[in-house]
């Protein structure tokens, strides 16, 4: 398989001012695969995500998207294949626009048709209630403030998702409708994503391999199996999946 | 204090909550009762199921529209709804803490994180017999940055909280509430950011303070193992309701099938499945449950 990889990271190093937080870091995910993104608080990933999704000017390094090299400025054509969900949904959403509003927009900016129908249908897939349509997110609870967030960012039919913890504000129950979800899009439309979570048994859910980060790194890179099996070299990944299987109990 | 209260922290007799609409009311809370004392109790429930709301009515905090009736509603011994608006101020972010779902959210954006703990932290040691002063105020707001496991206190008392990361975040909101020492802590998803290895951290902080201090906790929470393992008692929520009420450790016995379902539908680290089961809710749950 010498096939291009979907995204390609290499050498990425981000500064916030004086302070680096990003450091060196490179790794690829080939088209239609979930890649997970793992690590302690701080350590870097959401800074990653926003870097790829064009929210952080200060980056050196090679990244591209679907073989385009990525540069300062993102176009519409990007905006519309790539797609992110923010850790923080009540941040994300404008508190003065209704549901219906926030994600009608997407639609308008990049001329898609038939609002009407795909609203419903993305209200739906998420598990929102019809009622929730006309609400404004502070009308909402936490876990519905999470599912309009990933509604938005599917409902203009992207071909890369970037989730930054998009089930750790979910219940259980709507956490599996929503990883469920995820499943058939990569299936039915070879979606790739990169998907951050804290919860390792929501990454070994759905991700073929992921990359542990501590201190602005990647430490290791490791499949599915072997994060299982437990099979990790770093110190800081073994930590996480005892405490993982302790908490399974 | 304390007023007559059979040692009870919380009293909650029929709790009612209802959001106007178009045509009437959504009733968000539909007739919900338990109590606690000095203890862990864990809520856990799925989504809208009222969870947030009880922790809010319990401070008062809901939105002026918002219909709120019960029995009985009392902190300490305190009615709540009766109580003044000053007296309300007294017991919010003094005797009563709550750690809200969304962190960012309810920090103040243009205030430095160290800034906000320390003036939760004078707000109460001023009345108090200290009589605290700005410096000690920023040496227990780094102590307090220690405690929840921050890496570098320092740089983060003088950062702004879009400048910290999500779980940072979540830690800079506890170390807030805790500032004052409060009785009671509501802690709504606090830890739900966090890795394993911080979170761990966290709850022993919290589980500290509870049997130091008989500091009362109230853990709203999505994630059944941590609630079953860190708790005293759980309440299970469902469409407004409480469908049970049972220890902590018999959590993963429980044999209502919603709670049943809740348990089932979550991934595992050890066994692979293809698909998650998702819950099927029974018209039947809906009834009113004594
Ligand atoms: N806008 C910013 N200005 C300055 N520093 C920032 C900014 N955004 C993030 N940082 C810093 O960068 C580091 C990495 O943050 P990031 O949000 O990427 O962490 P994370 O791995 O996503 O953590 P968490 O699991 O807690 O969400 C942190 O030390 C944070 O304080
Ligand atoms: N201000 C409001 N106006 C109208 N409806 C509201 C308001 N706040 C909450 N609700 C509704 O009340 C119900 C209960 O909300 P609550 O926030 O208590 O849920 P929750 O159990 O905390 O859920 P989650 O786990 O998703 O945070 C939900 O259906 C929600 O949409
Ligand atoms: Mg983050
Ligand atoms: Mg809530």
């Amino acid at each position: 398989m010498s096939q291009l990889p979907m995204i390609a990271i290499e050498h990425l190093d981000v500064h916030f001012g004086s302070s680096h937080v990003v450091r060196d870091i490179s790794f690829s995910v080939a088209a239609g695969e979930t890649f997970g993104l793992v690590g302690e608080s701080g350590s870097g990933k959401s800074t990653v995500l926003r870097t790829i999704a064009g929210l952080n000017p200060g980056w050196d390094g090679r990244m591209a998207v679907a073989g385009q090299n990525l540069g300062p400025r993102r176009d519409r054509a990007f905006f519309r294949r790539v797609q992110m969900v923010f850790q923080d949904p009540y941040g994300s959403l404008h508190p003065r626009q209704t549901v219906d509003r926030i994600l009608a927009e997407p639609l308008e900016v990049h001329g898609i048709a038939d609002a009407e129908a795909r609203i419903a249908r993305a209200l739906e897939e998420v598990a929102l209630p019809h009622t929730a349509r006309f609400r404004y997110p502070h009308q909402l609870s936490g876990g519905q403030r999470q599912r309009v967030a990933i509604a938005r960012a599917l409902i203009a039919d992207p071909s890369v998702l970037l989730l930054d913890e998009p089930t750790s504000a979910l219940d259980v129950s709507v956490q599996a409708e929503v990883l469920n979800l995820l499943s058939d899009l990569r299936e039915a439309r070879q979606l790739t994503c990169i998907l951050v979570s804290h919860n390792l048994a929501v990454i070994a859910h759905l991700c073929e391999r992921l990359a542990v980060m501590q201190g602005g790194r990647i430490v290791e890179i490791l499949s599915e199996a072997e994060l299982r099996a437990g099979r990790a070299k770093h110190s800081h990944t073994q930590d996480l999946i005892a405490l993982s299987y302790e908490l399974e109990g | 204090m304390s007023g007559m209260n059979n040692g009870n922290l919380v009293e909650i007799r029929d709790l009612r909550v209802d959001f106007p609409n178009p045509s009437g009311f959504t009733q968000a809370v539909r007739g919900i009762s338990f109590s606690m004392g000095r203890e862990k109790l864990g809520i856990v429930g799925e989504s809208g199921s009222g969870k947030s709301v009880t922790g809010r009515a319990l401070m008062r905090l809901l939105p002026q529209a918002a219909r709120v009736r019960a029995e009985a509603l009392r902190f300490d011994g305190i009615d709540v709804l009766g109580a003044s608006e000053r007296q309300m101020r007294t017991l919010r972010g003094g005797r009563i803490g709550l750690i809200m779902q969304d962190p960012k959210y309810s920090l103040n954006p243009v205030m430095t994180v160290g800034r906000q703990i320390s003036e939760a932290w004078l707000a109460h040691n001023r009345s108090g017999s200290g009589g605290g002063g700005k410096r000690e105020a920023r040496d227990a707001a780094l102590t307090l940055l220690e405690q929840v496991r921050i890496r570098d206190p320092k740089r983060v008392l003088g950062s702004y909280p879009h400048e910290v990361s999500g779980g940072m975040g979540q830690r800079v909101m506890i170390a807030m509430m805790l500032a004052p020492n409060p009785d009671l802590l509501i802690a709504d998803e606090p830890t739900s950011a966090l890795d394993a290895s911080v979170q761990a951290e966290i709850l022993k902080l919290i589980e500290d303070l509870v049997s130091a201090r008989g500091m009362g906790l109230m853990l709203i929470s999505h994630d059944l193992p941590l609630v079953a393992r860190f708790c005293d008692r759980v309440v299970v929520m469902y469409a407004g309701q409480v469908m049970e009420e049972l220890p902590a450790r018999d959590l993963h016995r429980a044999q209502h099938a919603y709670t049943r379902g809740l348990l089932d539908c979550m991934p595992s680290l050890s066994k692979k499945r293809a698909r998650l089961p998702t819950l099927t809710r029974d018209a039947a749950w809906l009834e009113r449950h004594a």
